[in-house]
């Protein structure tokens, strides 16, 4: 970012002042503008909410009927969600860089439709066309998780494997004797760390916030939860979000801070969204 | 073999190795039968046949595309021939999975897996093969020392240089005892000076353990150096499979006489068999089968007489100046003890001459020369267009 708005700045003579800045002055002032501005449209909705809360709207959002049971359900939405994205991104993700490269790109149309297509639409359909029995288990909703989370998945994979030579790793582990599942476990996931984290955070973050898709299929999520519960006592729904913001924010913290100490350890660089540094080696 | 041992050991310099060293120390015979693959409409592999001797280093040489490495990915289980066979120890291992063929393997790209230490990259085929982790612990650190790099065994992939990670991937595809070791240009991303260390190593090593070796590279150099035999690839078949010193002096083939060191080609005469007639001098011709690949100007097998060119090495021809000589010399290169003297020869042929260097400095650029032929037989080839 630096040089991009320090060659602006040299083209755009700075102003009429007999004092000529030095070009880098400018962008570091731009820099805590735009900071400022951002500050505010976060912080300012988020003081609000506080103020509008309360202490006496933290203190009861706790023992509040519902509270626990929908933030419990939406944990374990997440982690089944996880799990199974896991198991069905992984190898294919795997398989494709080393078998049929041609196809990412198909793979990656495939991929972002979740994201083109609206829930609504998507939820509307599935519940059309699956037996009752599955309509009724709050797990069709993870498997519905999975679908609309398979883009962030798909993507945050497929970054981590561009980042290792795939294939010659498979190759060296193959010659020295290592099977299909030997060459995965020990040698292309321990190597994937940071992009199985990349698309952990994500998918959390996902699910803990999912609304439209609880609410069409009648599952009381946590985020469905506060927005019911918003009717009747508006100030603990507030406190409520406030807490949810809270938790998935120290959660994701916790992740990428575990994430990114692996990582350095193996001469990755810090693990943040979508972010997976290359694989760095000194010289000859 | 341990004359041979300490012959070139003192070259690498770098470890005086325990005397009981892995490895079978009879090796392993490696026959390739017939060969062939292709990809599409290119025929990568057409028909290559190849035999290498217990213990033997055969490089592969070639430019990129003539189906070097896909020869090799064959024998390492990676690729499949359409037809013919990989015999290993007389047996056909074509439909055995790379993971069971027993080959190490040394990549061109650099392939340590970077979540483990060296120590444990090179224990991992013995974990894969269920030895106890003592003394996978204890042989591992035995091949480190082996390469020279104990110190670094706790330290990852990221931690190396480019040199020590081919030498730590070199020992793990020796602890594993290999039937087959194969080197897919191992030393092409490196620097020249690391080369050069490793190249010499690994040579050590290698007859040192006496591993059947197989060697890919497209540089001529490191196949002249390294190898016991040296085979020139072209369009998927063998050209010619030699020693480095026969390949370099009897070449089977223009192709294999032009990628193998530098070479002049010079307009002649073919006036009958055996003799041609160049410069104004007559010459002999060396004696060839003929057996030159499909495509590549067979040397004078199929040529008796008309115009033709004679290939001479740039140490062949003789060069003194003379007032109204055949050439001007048109420029000088150092290259330390000798020099290599460019002569402009009428109707436009540039030929280089090999000169000891001081003698050179005699004949600077504009001196009109004399450039003769030496009474040894050239060879031949057909008329380049």
């Amino acid at each position: 970012m630096a040089t991009l708005t320090s060659t602006a700045g040299q083209a755009i003579s700075p102003d009429n002042s007999k004092k000529r800045r030095r070009p880098q002055d400018r962008p570091a002032i731009w820099r805590w503008v735009i900071l400022l501005i951002a500050g505010v449209y976060f912080v300012v909705p988020l003081y609000a909410a506080l103020r509008f809360a309360g202490l006496s709207g933290f203190k009861d959002v706790f023992t509040t009927a519902g509270f626990g049971s929908s933030l419990w359900l939406s944990i374990r939405l997440a982690a089944v969600t996880w799990i199974v994205s896991m198991l069905l991104m992984i190898p294919t993700t795997v398989y494709v860089h080393l078998r049929m490269p041609g196809l990412r790109r198909l793979l990656e149309g495939v991929t972002i439709l979740p994201i083109v297509i609206p829930p609504v639409v998507l939820i509307i359909g599935v519940l059309q066309v699956m037996p009752l029995a599955l309509r009724a288990s709050v797990w069709l909703l993870a498997l519905e998780y999975v679908v609309l989370a398979m883009p962030f998945a798909y993507r945050a994979l497929d970054a981590g494997l561009r980042a290792i030579d795939v294939k010659t790793l498979t190759e060296a582990a193959g010659s020295l004797g290592a099977g299909w599942l030997s060459t995965m476990w020990r040698v292309i996931l321990p190597n994937m760390r940071t992009a199985v984290t990349a698309a952990t955070i994500l998918i959390v973050a996902l699910v803990l916030g999912e609304f439209t898709m609880a609410s069409l299929d009648l599952k009381q999520t946590f985020p469905v939860w506060i927005v019911l519960f918003d009717q009747e006592n508006a100030q603990i729904s507030v406190a409520a979000s406030i807490f949810a913001l809270f938790v998935t924010w120290v959660f994701l913290m916790l992740i990428t801070v575990i994430a990114t100490r692996q990582s350095r350890r193996t001469g990755g660089g810090e693990v943040t969204l979508f972010t997976v540094a290359p694989q760095q080696t000194i010289g000859n | 073999m341990t004359a041979k041992a300490n012959e070139t050991g003192a070259t690498a310099g770098v470890y005086a190795p325990p005397a009981a060293a892995s490895g079978s120390p009879e090796g392993t015979p490696v026959s390739l039968r017939n060969l062939t693959r292709a990809f599409g409409a290119t025929k990568a592999l057409d028909g290559m046949s190849l035999d290498i001797a217990p213990g033997e280093l055969v490089a592969l040489l070639g430019p990129s595309g003539c189906g070097k490495t896909t020869a090799l990915r064959i024998v390492a289980g990676f690729e499949f021939a359409d037809s013919g066979e990989v015999l290993v120890n007389g047996k056909d291992v074509s439909g055995v999975p790379a993971a069971r063929r027993d080959m190490g393997m040394v990549f061109q790209s650099y392939s340590l897996f970077p979540n483990m230490s060296a120590l444990d990259n090179v224990g991992f085929g013995l974990r894969m093969r269920k030895t106890a982790a003592a003394q996978r612990r204890s042989k591992a650190a035995e091949l480190l020392d082996m390469v020279g790099l104990s110190a670094q065994a706790a330290q990852y992939p990221h931690q190396l240089s480019g040199g020590q990670q081919q030498r730590v991937a070199l020992a793990r595809a020796l602890a594993i005892e290999p039937h087959v070791l194969l080197l897919d240009e191992p030393l092409s991303a490196l620097d020249a000076k690391v080369r050069l260390q490793l190249r010499e190593q690994i040579r050590t090593l290698q007859q040192r353990l006496g591993t059947t070796t197989i060697f890919v590279t497209h540089d001529q150099e490191e196949a002249l150096s390294m190898a016991d035999r040296v085979g020139v690839m072209r369009d998927g078949r063998l050209e010619q499979v030699a020693d480095p010193s026969e390949l370099y002096s009897r070449p089977a083939t223009a192709f294999v006489a032009e990628f193998v060191g530098t070479m002049n080609r010079l307009p002649g005469e073919l006036a009958g068999p055996g003799t041609v007639t160049v410069l104004g001098v007559s010459c002999a011709v060396i004696g060839h089968g003929g057996h030159g690949g499909a495509g590549s100007p067979p040397i004078e097998d199929g040529l008796t007489s008309g115009p033709v060119d004679v290939l001479v090495r740039p140490e062949g021809l003789t060069v003194a100046a003379a007032e109204g000589g055949n050439g001007i010399v048109s420029g000088r290169t150092f290259l330390g003890a000798i020099t290599r003297v460019a002569v402009l020869l009428s109707g436009d042929t540039e030929v280089r001459v090999d000169l000891a260097s001081a003698a050179a400095l005699a004949i600077p650029p504009g001196t009109s020369v004399q450039v003769g032929l030496p009474p040894t037989p050239v060879l031949v080839a057909r008329r380049q267009q």
